[in-house]
C-alpha cells in the first residue's frame, strides 16, 4: 500500500505539491473567486469522524436543516486507519464530503490534492474572527483567499500537578522549566518522580518545541525545509536528555497500564500535557480524586506565558465533493454552533477552537477532580499563547514513526534524543523525497 | 507419538524409565505451551470482572471484586447496544459466510477431483496459487473493485470475499480423491442418481471431515478478519465485531472509560469462537480417525 501511496504522490505532484502558495483548482478550477454556489433542491452530505458521539451533534443540524441532510459515518481515529481509507477513497472517486483530519495530517491530504478550497463559500473567511488564532494558519497554511478546512478543537498545553504532594513536601510549583529541574530532584528525594517523559508519543515532545518557538518545517513556495535539529529542538531535547540522564524522570510507554498505576499511585506528580489530558487523569487515576491542579506550562523565561499544543482535528471538505457549499456550510456550524460544540464536549470532551468556545458553561465551571478549580480558564489562556507560525510536515507519520524509535533507543541507553533527531531529521528528508515532494538539502 | 514410538526403538531396563522421562517431559511442554496461550485468556478474564479503578490498581492475575455481569450490562446499554448489533453481524459474516464458502470449495475441489475435462490441472494449480496471496494483500484492489460499482460500505463488500477459499478447494480435492472411490460414484450412476444428487447424498457423507475443517477454517478467518471490513466499511451499523473493538480501542485517548468496554467486549468477542470450536470437533476427530482407518 505505501507503493501505491507514494507512486499516486508522485503522479499528483506536478499539479499540486508545491502549491502551498499557489491557489488551488477547486471544483471549477477557478480558485477562490467565487465557485462556490449552493445545489439545487434538497442535498445529502456524508461525513466521516471517529469522534464518539458526533451523531447526536449532527442530529441538531439534520433537524434545523431538512434540505441538507448529513450522514455520519465512523471508523478508526485517523492514523488507526481512517486517513489512508480517505487516501484510498480519493483514489477511487468516493470520498465523503467532508472528513475529520487532525492538524499534523493537513499537510499531507493537501499535497495529496485532497482538500477543497472553501475560501469563496459564504461566510468562510469571515469567520477567521471566531477562532483561536493559531488554528485559522494551520487550515489555510499562510495561502492568500484559501481556506482548507475548519477547525473543530484543540489541545493547549499546561501543566497538572499534585498539589497535595508539593504542599506536604514544602516544594515550591514550578513556573519555569528551571525550577522544574530543581523540583525534580527534590521529589526523586522524597522517592516520586516529578513526571513520565512520553517517549513513544512524540506529539508531546512536538508540543514542548512548538511553546519554544521552534519550527519542524517550513515551505516557502516551491520546496520544504525540515528542521528537526533546530536551536530550540535541541535545547529541548538536551533538557529532557538531562532528565533522563540523572534519573529524575521515569519513562513508561504512554497510555499503558503501568502508565496510569504511576499517577494513581503518587510516584509521578505531574504531567505537561494537554487539556484533554485532564480525563485521562480523571479516568486513570481515580484514587486521586480531589488532589490534582492546573498551572500554566513552565516557561524557559521567567515572566513569559508561552504555551504548547498537543493535538487537534478539523473539518474539512474533501476534494471532488459535489455540494462544497452546502459541506462549508455544515463545516463553519458544527464547530461554531454552542449547541453542537456542547453536544460534542459531552459525548467526545472535545475543547473547542472558538474564541467563545472557551466561554461555554461547561467550561466555566469548577472541576472536582481538580479540587474545584476552574482548570479550563488556564488552558483558554494558554490556547492565545500558542504560536501560530507552526507549521507541520508532509509525513508526519514517519517522522513520529523514526523519531520514537530513536527516544525509545535513547531511554534503554542507545544514543541520545538529540541523535533521535538527527536521524529523524535524515529519514524525514528522505521520506519527502521518496515521495516526490520536493525538499530543501 | 514419540510416547509411542521410544519403548519400541529401546531395549532393556531403562526402556521403563525413558518412556516414563520423554513422557514428563512432553506433559511439560505441553503443560507450558497451554499456560503460554491460556494466560492472556485469564488476564482478559480477570480483568474483564474489575471495576475501572481497581482495573490498574489490583494484582493483573487475580480477582478483586466480581463485578463481571454489571461490566457486561454496561457494554449492553453503550450506545443503544451497538455491540451485540456487531456480534450478530459477526454471526452472520462468520456463519453464513463459511457455510457458502465451504459448499462452494467442496463442490470446486470434489469436482477438479473426480472429473476429468480439459484445463483440470491449470485450473487447480491456479487455485493453488491462490493460497499462497494473503487476503490483506487483497483487499485494498477489491476495495477498488467495489468502488466501480458502488458496492463498498455494505454488506456484500465483506460478505462477498468471504465465500472464497483456495485452501478449501485443495483440501475438498485431496480428501475427495483419498476417501471417495469412484466405485461407489459408479454405483451412484448405476441407480439412477444425477450428478448433483450423487454429490450431495453419497459423496458429501464422505467429504464430512473436510467439510467440517474447511468450515472451521473459514469460520475463523472471517471471524478474524479485520483488515477488509476496515477498509470496506463506513457504517458502524455493519461493522463486525473486530473492527467495532478497534475503532473503540481507538478512542481510548479522547473517552479513557471505553477501556473497560473494549476489554470485556473482546472477552465476549472470543466466546462464539470457543463454543464453534467445541461444538464441532467432535466431528473433527472420528472423522480424522475413521480416514485412519481405511
Amino acid at each position: 500500500m505505501a507503493i501505491s501511496r507514494i507512486a499516486r504522490t508522485g503522479a499528483i505532484v506536478a499539479a499540486a505539491t508545491l502549491a502551498l502558495t499557489a491557489c488551488s483548482t477547486g471544483t471549477g478550477g477557478d480558485g477562490a473567486s467565487g465557485d462556490c454556489a449552493p445545489s439545487d433542491g434538497p442535498v445529502t452530505l456524508t461525513f466521516t469522524s471517529w469522534l464518539p458521539g458526533v451523531e447526536e451533534a449532527v442530529a441538531i443540524w439534520n433537524e434545523e436543516n431538512p434540505d441538507i441532510q448529513v450522514n455520519v459515518q465512523t471508523g478508526p481515529n485517523g492514523l488507526g486507519g481512517t486517513y489512508q481509507n480517505f487516501f484510498n477513497q480519493l483514489a477511487a472517486g468516493n470520498a465523503p464530503d467532508l472528513g475529520q483530519i487532525e492538524y499534523d495530517a493537513m499537510p499531507n491530504f493537501r499535497v495529496q490534492d485532497g482538500l477543497e478550497n472553501i475560501a469563496a463559500c459564504e461566510g468562510i473567511l469571515d469567520a477567521r474572527s471566531q477562532f483561536v488564532d493559531w488554528t485559522w494558519s494551520q487550515v489555510t497554511f499562510g495561502e492568500e483567499n484559501a481556506v482548507y478546512a475548519i477547525p473543530q478543537d484543540t489541545g493547549p498545553m499546561a501543566m497538572f500537578y499534585r498539589a497535595d504532594l508539593f504542599e506536604e513536601a514544602g516544594i515550591d510549583v514550578p513556573t519555569t522549566w528551571d525550577e522544574y529541574r530543581a523540583a525534580a530532584e527534590a521529589i526523586r528525594e522524597e522517592g516520586g518522580y516529578i513526571t513520565n517523559f512520553s517517549q513513544s508519543d512524540i506529539n508531546q515532545f512536538a508540543g514542548f518545541v512548538w511553546q519554544t518557538g521552534g519550527q519542524w518545517f517550513s515551505n516557502s513556495g516551491d520546496e520544504w525545509q525540515v528542521n528537526l535539529t533546530g536551536d530550540e529542538s535541541l535545547m529541548v531535547a538536551e533538557y529532557w536528555q538531562g532528565l533522563l540522564a540523572d534519573d529524575l524522570v521515569s519513562a513508561n510507554p504512554p497510555w499503558t497500564d503501568e502508565w496510569n498505576a504511576a499517577f494513581n499511585n503518587s510516584e509521578v506528580w505531574t504531567w505537561v500535557s494537554a487539556v484533554w489530558g485532564a480525563n485521562t487523569i480523571l479516568s486513570g487515576a481515580p484514587d486521586t480524586a480531589g488532589n490534582w491542579a492546573v498551572a500554566p506550562m513552565p516557561q524557559w523565561e521567567a515572566g513569559a506565558s508561552a504555551a504548547g499544543n498537543w493535538g487537534g482535528s478539523t473539518t474539512a471538505v474533501l476534494k471532488g465533493s459535489d455540494h462544497p457549499y452546502e459541506a462549508a456550510q455544515f463545516a463553519l456550524w458544527l464547530n461554531t454552533d454552542a449547541d453542537a460544540l456542547t453536544a460534542m464536549n459531552r459525548t467526545a470532551q472535545i475543547y473547542p477552537a472558538t474564541i467563545e468556545g472557551a466561554n461555554l458553561p461547561v467550561f466555566t465551571q469548577g472541576v472536582e477532580f481538580y479540587g474545584g478549580q476552574e482548570i479550563y480558564q488556564v488552558f483558554a489562556e494558554a490556547g492565545t499563547n500558542v504560536d501560530p507560525n507552526f507549521v507541520w510536515g508532509p509525513t508526519m507519520t514517519q517522522v513520529y514513526n523514526d523519531v520514537a524509535d530513536g527516544f525509545s533507543g535513547a531511554i534503554s541507553g542507545t544514543g541520545t534524543l538529540m541523535d533521535a533527531l538527527t536521524a529523524g531529521q535524515q529519514s524525514t528528508i528522505a521520506a519527502l523525497r521518496a515521495a516526490s515532494i520536493p525538499v530543501q538539502e | 507419538m514419540s510416547a509411542q514410538t521410544a519403548p519400541a526403538r529401546t531395549k532393556g531396563r531403562s526402556s521403563v524409565q525413558e518412556s516414563i522421562a520423554s513422557r514428563v517431559l512432553a506433559m511439560a511442554v505441553m503443560a507450558i505451551a497451554t499456560l503460554y496461550f491460556l494466560t492472556p485468556i485469564w488476564w482478559l478474564f480477570v480483568a474483564s470482572t474489575k471495576t475501572r479503578g481497581q482495573f490498574t490498581t489490583t494484582a493483573p492475575l487475580w480477582f478483586a471484586d466480581f463485578n463481571l455481569f454489571e461490566n457486561i450490562q454496561a457494554l449492553f446499554d453503550y450506545r443503544n447496544a451497538v455491540f451485540l448489533r456487531w456480534l450478530l453481524n459477526s454471526a452472520l459474516y462468520a456463519g453464513l459466510g463459511a457455510a457458502l464458502a465451504t459448499l462452494f470449495a467442496a463442490m470446486t475441489g470434489y469436482a477438479i477431483a473426480k472429473y476429468t475435462f480439459w484445463g483440470r490441472n491449470a485450473l487447480f494449480n491456479v487455485i493453488l496459487g491462490g493460497v499462497l496471496v494473503p487476503a490483506t494483500a487483497l483487499a485494498l484492489p477489491l476495495f477498488l473493485l467495489f468502488s466501480q460499482i458502488g458496492a463498498t460500505n455494505t454488506y456484500w463488500a465483506v460478505f462477498l470475499p468471504s465465500l472464497v477459499s483456495p485452501f478449501g478447494v485443495y483440501l475438498s480435492r485431496i480428501y475427495a480423491a483419498a476417501s471417495v472411490p469412484d466405485e461407489i460414484i459408479e454405483a451412484a450412476r448405476i441407480d439412477g442418481a444425477g450428478e448433483v444428487k450423487t454429490f450431495f447424498t453419497v459423496s458429501t457423507r464422505m467429504l464430512a471431515p473436510a467439510l467440517v475443517t474447511i468450515f472451521l477454517f473459514q469460520f475463523v478467518a472471517i471471524w478474524n478478519n479485520f483488515f477488509l471490513p476496515l477498509i470496506m466499511l463506513r457504517d458502524e451499523a455493519l461493522f463486525p465485531v473486530t473492527l467495532g473493538l478497534y475503532v473503540w480501542n481507538t478512542q481510548v485517548s479522547q473517552i479513557p472509560d471505553i477501556r473497560a468496554l473494549v476489554i470485556i467486549g473482546s472477552l465476549l468477542s472470543i466466546i462464539p469462537l470457543i463454543i464453534t470450536f467445541l461444538g464441532l470437533q467432535r466431528f473433527w476427530q472420528s472423522g480424522l480417525a475413521n480416514g485412519g482407518l481405511k
